[in-house]
């Protein structure tokens, strides 16, 4: 590469950091405004302080949102767990096993990976009322479930076909049975692909809005997103917008915690050394 | 330690295509037996049949005496080696060489002694704690030979193993292949589509075509007494000229005058249509000059122009295009194709001496041995001069030798460990290794 396209790579990919990070950089940035200080116009808070900080954490706002970010942790990752689970054994037979609907279970998954949230929440509501699902953990779980499986199984089953057939087959020669060349061999090899899905399945669970805002209607099971909606300000003439800029940056911390511990994990390759080199 | 009975086997695939068709097969005990043929000649599907990771159509598959059709692989105690190794990338050396010890639950310091005595045949003791990632080609070879070696299967199966290696390597396993299996003992079948594997390993080479057995006989009867046309063409390298004749009294006309045949090959062909193809290997021709007049009336002289000469240091190589007519062209080219070469003119391609001073573009004087030539039918393939007894003879030969070289191995392997008592021969075998 030359040293004038060079020049150019950096400038471009500043620009697009720069363009992605503005956002947050400015929510980082109203979370440490005053209430009055919100719309002075300025980038910086003229006195920065952790009032917002303190207000939902142990203030006024602090019984709506720390029960809810519990909430959106237990719900977030029980839905997390098992739609890895399952995902697994329904990748593993896609990827692996020749069954009549093959197809026909790729392509529901597909649908209903692009079918609106929106249109099912409203009889979602009514039947989860009906068998007292409203307001619960597994009423929120379920719904996760349905929006989580599709992309886990569809990247699941690329990771599975990935792995050579002969590691189970070697296995199985070896004197494994089915089930322990799946757990010994290729679960294993698989891990990277099962990270990867876990905190792509994690983060759409985490982000939702729509169910956690309709599904829900007390501190039982109340997600942060819904929670952060139902701020108030000090008075009603107030805005709760430092509130939430300081809450929506607690919210980002476990995301981006997950995606630092694991990205040494996601690393594709680990095949590397199983065939011929 | 274990014989395999093939019986009929036939495997089908979905579309009716049959893969191997009516293959019976008897390997024994403690022998090498190769698996040969171009490829799709179904030589790998008949392999994973023995081993159990491809279903069985029909016919019956008998290992040690039992019927094994309805065994899971892992029930079979075989080992086998895959051609791209498939070693498991996340656990070590040791660990991928203790796999299989580690799923029948042995006890730790049996693991222990097995793998290091494992490792110690196959020099791998320094890398036992490395990752197959960062091993070089031919000790993730090794490492996958380990791991067919550690437990005391019924026979070991190779899939290809050395195709992925480069040349020199290959050299070096093939023979580390070779003594390992002496030492051992154990039955073994080979699956390769490289003649030079298929003549150096062997027992016996079991000669395969689109699904069905050829030949079944020791390297030097496949070489010497080919059955049919498509055995002598795979056999050898550079492969068989196939000259196109014509019978005249008891001499066969050539594009290189006449070769004169014994009475009994003469008796043979005589009858079997205007046109037939004769066989002669490049060894059979010399540089007419260079050939001592003792041997001389043996064989016939005839001049040829010569197109390329190569040569090799320790041999050469000359090659004399010729004319055929147009039948012969199409079923030799036929035929080519069908052992994954491409010649495209017909030439023969003569081994002559590398001090020979015959050079590219002049005519020559060759001379021709006709005492070993074979005389092919055209249209069946078939060998018309085959001398059975005599192949029967050759292979009857190997089969003692072999005999004979298993128990030097083993006897020598257990004075030197002095371990004599105990166990079947497979786990003195085993010790022996230990060394």
């Amino acid at each position: 590469m030359s040293t004038r396209s060079k020049v150019w790579w950096i400038v471009g990919s500043i620009l697009i950091i720069v363009y992605c990070l503005f956002p947050i950089a400015w929510i980082v940035s109203l979370s440490f405004k005053a209430p009055s200080d919100i719309s002075n116009g300025q980038f910086l808070p003229t006195d920065p302080s952790w009032g917002n900080y303190s207000t939902i954490l142990t203030g006024a706002a602090s019984d709506l949102f720390l029960p809810a970010l519990r909430n959106s942790f237990g719900i977030c990752l029980i839905a997390t767990f098992i739609s890895c689970i399952l995902s697994m054994f329904a990748a593993y037979a896609i990827a692996r096993l020749d069954f009549p609907g093959k197809k026909l279970i790729l392509g529901t998954a597909l649908a209903v990976a692009i079918f609106p949230v929106i249109s099912i929440v409203t009889p979602l509501f009514n039947l989860w009322r009906q068998i007292g699902l409203y307001d619960t953990w597994p009423g929120l779980i379920i719904p996760y479930l349905s929006l989580t499986l599709p992309i886990s199984i569809w990247t699941m089953s690329a990771f599975f076909r990935e792995i050579p057939w002969e590691m189970e087959q070697a296995a199985q020669v070896d004197g494994a049975t089915t089930w322990q060349a799946f757990r010994k061999v290729i679960v294993p090899l698989a891990a990277p692909g099962v990270f990867t899905t876990a905190i792509i399945a994690f983060f759409i669970a985490w982000n939702d809005f729509a169910y956690g805002i309709s599904l829900t209607s007390t501190d039982a099971s109340r997600p942060v997103p819904a929670a952060l909606g139902l701020f108030t300000g000090a008075s009603q003439f107030e805005d709760p917008t430092g509130a939430i800029a300081a809450a929506a940056v607690i919210v980002t911390i476990p995301v981006v915690v997950l995606v630092l511990l694991f990205q040494r994990r996601i690393v594709a390759g680990l095949t590397n050394g199983a065939v011929k080199g | 330690m274990a014989s395999i009975e093939m019986k009929n086997i036939v495997k089908q695939y979905g579309d009716g295509y049959p893969a191997v068709n009516d293959v019976s097969l008897d390997i024994a005990d403690g022998e090498f037996m190769i698996l040969v043929g171009p490829s799709g000649c179904g030589k790998s599907t008949l392999l994973r049949m023995i081993v159990g990771l491809e279903d069985i159509t029909s016919g019956d598959m008998v290992i040690g005496g039992k019927r094994v059709n309805d065994l899971a692989p892992r029930e079979r105690n075989l080992s086998m080696v895959f051609q791209n190794y498939a070693l498991y990338p996340h656990m070590t050396v040791y660990e991928n060489i203790a796999f299989p010890l580690r799923l029948s639950k042995t006890p730790d310091d049996e693991v222990r002694r097995r793998v290091t005595e494992a490792s110690d045949v196959l020099e791998l003791k320094e890398h036992l704690e490395r990752k197959p990632a960062n091993l070089s080609g031919g000790q993730r070879q090794r490492v996958a030979m380990g791991r067919a070696i550690v437990r005391q299967a019924e026979a070991f199966l190779f899939d290809e193993p050395l195709s992925n290696l480069d040349a020199k390597l290959r050299g070096q396993m093939r023979t580390e292949i070779a003594r390992l299996q002496r030492r051992l003992g154990i039955t073994t079948v080979y699956v390769t589509h490289d003649q030079t594997e298929a003549m150096t390993l062997g027992d016996r080479v079991c000669v395969l075509r689109k699904g069905s057995i050829q030949q079944v006989a020791s390297p030097r009867e496949l070489y010497e007494q080919p059955v049919n046309l498509f055995v002598a063409g795979f056999i050898g390298s550079p492969p068989m000229n196939f000259l196109p004749a014509t019978l005249e009294g008891d001499r066969l006309q050539t594009p290189f005058g006449p070769v004169v045949l014994d009475e009994r090959r003469a008796a043979a062909v005589r009858g079997r249509g205007e046109l037939l193809l004769v066989g002669i290997r490049p060894e059979y021709f010399e540089d007419a000059t260079l050939v001592d007049e003792a041997k001389r009336p043996l064989g016939s002289v005839f001049r040829a122009r010569v197109d390329v000469t190569e040569w090799l240091g320790d041999s050469q190589y000359a090659y004399i295009p010729y004319e055929a007519p147009e039948a012969v062209t199409t079923q030799l080219r036929a035929l080519s194709r069908e052992l994954d070469s491409e010649e495209l003119r017909t030439q023969a391609i003569v081994s002559i001496d590398a001090t020979s001073r015959i050079r590219e573009g002049r005519e020559a004087e060759f001379w021709l041995d006709s005492r070993k030539v074979h005389v092919f039918d055209p249209q069946t393939g078939e060998n018309l001069t085959r001398d059975a007894e005599a192949g029967a003879r050759l292979t009857q030969m190997a089969t003692e030798d072999r005999v004979e070289q298993v128990q030097d191995a083993q006897a020598s392997g257990q004075t030197v460990s002095g371990a004599t008592t105990g166990g079947g021969q497979g786990s003195g075998a085993h010790r022996a290794g230990a060394v």
